[in-house]
C-alpha cells in the first residue's frame, strides 16, 4: 500500500496556534459532515507547501483548511460544526 | 529592525529632492525584508543550464513530489467513469474501456508546481480534452474539474481546448499510480500543476466561474507560471 | 488541564545552537538556547524554519527530546532523511554558534507527566522514540517509579537512538522495561524480536487491560495506526491511547 503523507492533528498544532491563542491539539470539534466528536490531535492532517488540511478521522470531510500566503492566513473552517476550546475563557 | 525610522513623510521639508523620497521608500522596503537567513542553507536551488525553459521563481526537480490534500482515492475500475456534464447539449460518460477506445495521444511536457519545483520532459499518454468535447455544443465559458475525494479546480474553457489539455492515464509508460492521481488526472501543463487535478472524474461546464479547492484559499484563479500567477492578487 | 488552553499565539523565535551530539549514523541531537523559552512539557514539539538567501523557506516539525526541567534549553533529535530538504541541513551542516528559527512548544495532547500516573506503555517506531524519550527523561528526573514498558522498533541496533541511556534507565529498581524489535538486521546472538510491531507482540508486551495503562505511540503513520488498532482490538481503552504520526520515512516520500 502506498504511503500517503497523512499525519495527525499534532502536526497542525503549530500553524493553528500561530492563529489562535490556544492549544489547538486539545481542542475538540464536531464534524459538519458526520457529526462525530473528536479531539483535534486525532484528526487526519495533510500538510505540504501549499497549505494544511485537517480531515475528519471518520468520514474524511475537510474540517479546516489553512494557507499562509504573502503574510496573510486564509482559513476555512466550514467543515467544523463546532470548535470546543476547553478551559479557554480568560 | 533598526532603530527609529520616520513613519511618515512629515520630516521631509518641502523642496527636498526626489532622491530623498526614493531613498526613504527603499530603506523602508529594506526594513520589511530584513529577516533571519539560515547560514549555509541552500534548499534545492539549481542554477543555470535550464533557465530558458524554467518559469520565474522555479527550480528544476528530478524527483516527483507528491502533494495531497487528502487520502488517496481507490475507485475500482469497474465502477469508474469519466463524464462531461453541465452546460452542454448532452452529457457524456465513458467507462474505463470506453475511455481507452478513444483516440489517444502521447505528450511530453514540462510541469510547474506553485511550490516552486519544475519537472522537465514528463511523458504522458491519454485523451485530449478536445477529443472529449468533440461534437458537443458547449454552452458555458468555464469548466470545473471534479474528482474522487472532492478536489476541484476551475479553468476557463479556452485553457482546456486547442491542444492545451489532456486527461491522462499513463505516466512514463506506466499506468498512472494512485498517489500520482490514477486512474486518470487532468493535465494542463501551461498552468501551475494544482490545475492538473488528480483522480479526475469529470469536467462540468458552467456559465459562471467558481473557484476550486486552492483557488478559494488564496491561490490565483488562473495560475499562469510565466506570469507568476501564484496567489490571489498577483 | 483546566486553564492550560489559553496560551497565546505562537511566534517564531531564534535559538542559538549551543551543542550538537551525534546519536547514530543518521541522527544527531541539537541543543538550543532559546532566550524567551516559556518551558515545555514532555512529548511536545516545535516547528523549525529554514530560510535561504533567496527567501525560500522550508518548515518541519521536530519533537523535543529534552525534559521539561531543562530551563531555556531545547534539545531536538533529528533523523536525516536522504531525500529530505531540512533534515540533511540540520544533521550535517548546522553548527554550534548558528541560530535556528523555531516556534513552540506545540501540543498539549501528546504529553505525559508523572502526575498523570501509569502504568505507561510507550511504543516507538524509528525516530518516534524522541518524544517518548522526553517523557522517560522527565520520569527519571522526578524520580518516578511508575511501571513503564517501552517497545522500540528500529531497523538494527545501530539505528537505536539513546541506546546507552536507555540501558542506564532500564532496571527493576526504576520500574522501566525496554523491549526492542529490530526489523532488518540483528546482532549475532540476538534473542529479541526480529519483526515489526504486530498484534501478537503487543499481546505479549502490553500491560493487561485491567491495569488500565496509558499508551503513547509515535513513529511512521502505518506503524502508529496498526499498533493503535491492535491495542484497541486487544481490549485497551481508545481514550487512553495517544498517537503522534511522523508520516512515511524518507525512502517512501517520493
Amino acid at each position: 500500500m502506498e504511503m500517503e503523507n497523512k499525519l495527525d492533528g499534532n502536526a497542525a498544532g503549530g500553524v493553528l496556534q500561530a492563529i489562535f491563542p490556544f492549544d489547538m491539539t486539545t481542542a475538540e470539534g464536531i464534524c459538519a459532515g458526520c457529526g462525530e466528536h473528536y479531539v483535534m490531535a486525532a484528526t487526519a492532517v495533510y500538510k505540504h507547501g501549499m497549505g494544511t488540511i485537517l480531515r475528519c478521522p471518520s468520514c474524511d470531510t475537510v474540517l479546516i483548511r489553512v494557507a499562509e500566503i504573502k503574510g496573510c492566513y486564509w482559513l476555512d473552517m466550514r467543515g467544523m460544526r463546532v470548535l470546543l476550546l476547553l478551559g479557554a475563557v480568560a | 529592525m533598526r532603530g527609529d525610522r520616520p513613519s511618515s513623510f512629515s520630516n521631509l521639508k518641502s523642496g527636498d529632492g526626489v532622491d530623498r523620497i526614493a531613498n526613504f521608500i527603499l530603506e523602508k522596503a529594506a526594513c520589511m525584508t530584513e529577516r533571519f537567513v539560515s547560514r549555509g542553507f541552500r534548499g534545492r536551488r539549481q542554477q543555470g543550464e535550464f533557465t530558458g525553459r524554467v518559469p520565474p521563481g522555479q527550480y528544476v526537480e528530478s524527483g516527483f513530489p507528491v502533494l495531497s490534500a487528502g487520502p488517496t482515492p481507490r475507485t475500482p475500475l469497474d465502477r469508474w467513469n469519466l463524464s462531461i456534464e453541465g452546460k452542454v447539449d448532452r452529457a457524456r460518460r465513458w467507462t474505463w474501456s470506453e475511455f481507452h477506445a478513444l483516440p489517444r495521444e502521447s505528450v511530453t511536457k514540462d510541469i510547474h508546481c506553485v511550490t516552486k519545483w519544475t519537472k522537465l520532459d514528463t511523458h504522458w499518454e491519454g485523451v485530449s480534452v478536445d477529443t472529449l468535447l468533440a461534437g458537443l455544443e458547449v454552452r458555458g465559458r468555464y469548466v470545473i474539474g471534479f474528482c474522487d475525494g472532492g478536489y476541484t479546480t476551475n479553468l476557463p474553457l479556452h485553457d482546456l481546448t486547442g491542444g492545451k489539455a489532456f486527461v491522462v492515464d499513463t505516466y512514463e509508460g506506466h499506468l498512472l499510480a494512485p498517489e500520482h492521481g490514477g486512474p486518470v488526472r487532468l493535465l494542463v501543463p501551461h498552468l501551475y500543476f494544482w490545475k492538473s487535478a488528480k483522480w479526475l472524474r469529470g469536467l462540468r461546464v458552467v456559465e459562471a466561474d467558481e473557484p476550486g479547492f486552492w483557488e478559494s484559499l488564496g491561490y490565483h484563479n488562473h495560475g499562469d507560471p510565466w506570469k507568476e500567477e501564484r496567489y490571489s492578487g498577483d | 488541564m483546566e486553564g492550560r488552553a489559553l496560551l497565546g499565539r505562537l511566534t517564531w523565535q531564534l535559538g542559538d545552537v549551543v551543542s550538537v551530539h551525534t546519536e547514530t549514523t543518521r541522527t544527531r541531537s541539537i541543543t538550543l538556547a532559546v532566550p524567551a523559552w516559556p518551558g515545555h512539557r514532555p512529548g511536545q514539539h516545535v516547528d523549525v524554519r529554514l530560510t535561504a538567501e533567496d527567501g525560500h523557506q522550508a518548515e518541519r516539525s521536530y519533537s523535543i527530546a529534552s525534559p521539561s526541567e531543562a530551563g531555556n534549553r531545547v534539545t531536538l533529535t533529528i533523523e536525516r532523511l536522504e531525500a529530505g530538504e531540512v533534515s540533511p541541513y540540520l544533521v550535517n551542516e548546522l553548527r554550534v554558534g548558528d541560530r535556528l528559527e523555531l516556534r513552540g512548544p506545540i501540543g498539549g495532547y501528546f504529553v505525559w507527566e508523572a502526575q498523570m500516573g501509569g502504568p505507561l506503555l510507550l511504543l516507538a517506531g524509528g525516530s518516534g522514540i524522541v518524544p517518548l524519550m522526553a517523557m522517560l527523561r522527565h520520569r527519571a528526573t522526578v524520580g518516578s517509579k511508575l511501571p513503564t514498558r517501552l517497545l522500540y522498533s528500529a531497523r538494527s541496533s545501530e539505528d537505536v537512538i539513546y541506546r546507552d541511556e536507555l540501558a542506564g534507565l532500564t532496571s527493576d529498581a526504576t520500574g522501566l522495561e525496554t523491549i526492542y524489535a529490530l526489523t532488518r538486521s540483528q546482532p549475532s546472538g540476538w534473542s529479541g524480536y526480529r519483526r515489526r510491531i504486530d498484534m501478537e507482540m503487543l499481546r505479549d508486551v502490553a500491560w493487561p487491560i485491567d491495569r488500565h495503562p496509558q499508551a503513547f505511540i509515535c513513529g511512521p503513520t502505518p506503524l502508529v495506526e496498526a499498533a493503535a488498532s491492535s491495542l484497541v482490538t486487544l481490549g485497551h481503552d481508545a481514550r487512553h491511547i495517544k498517537t503522534e504520526r511522523f508520516g512515511p520515512t524518507g525512502a517512501d516520500r517520493r
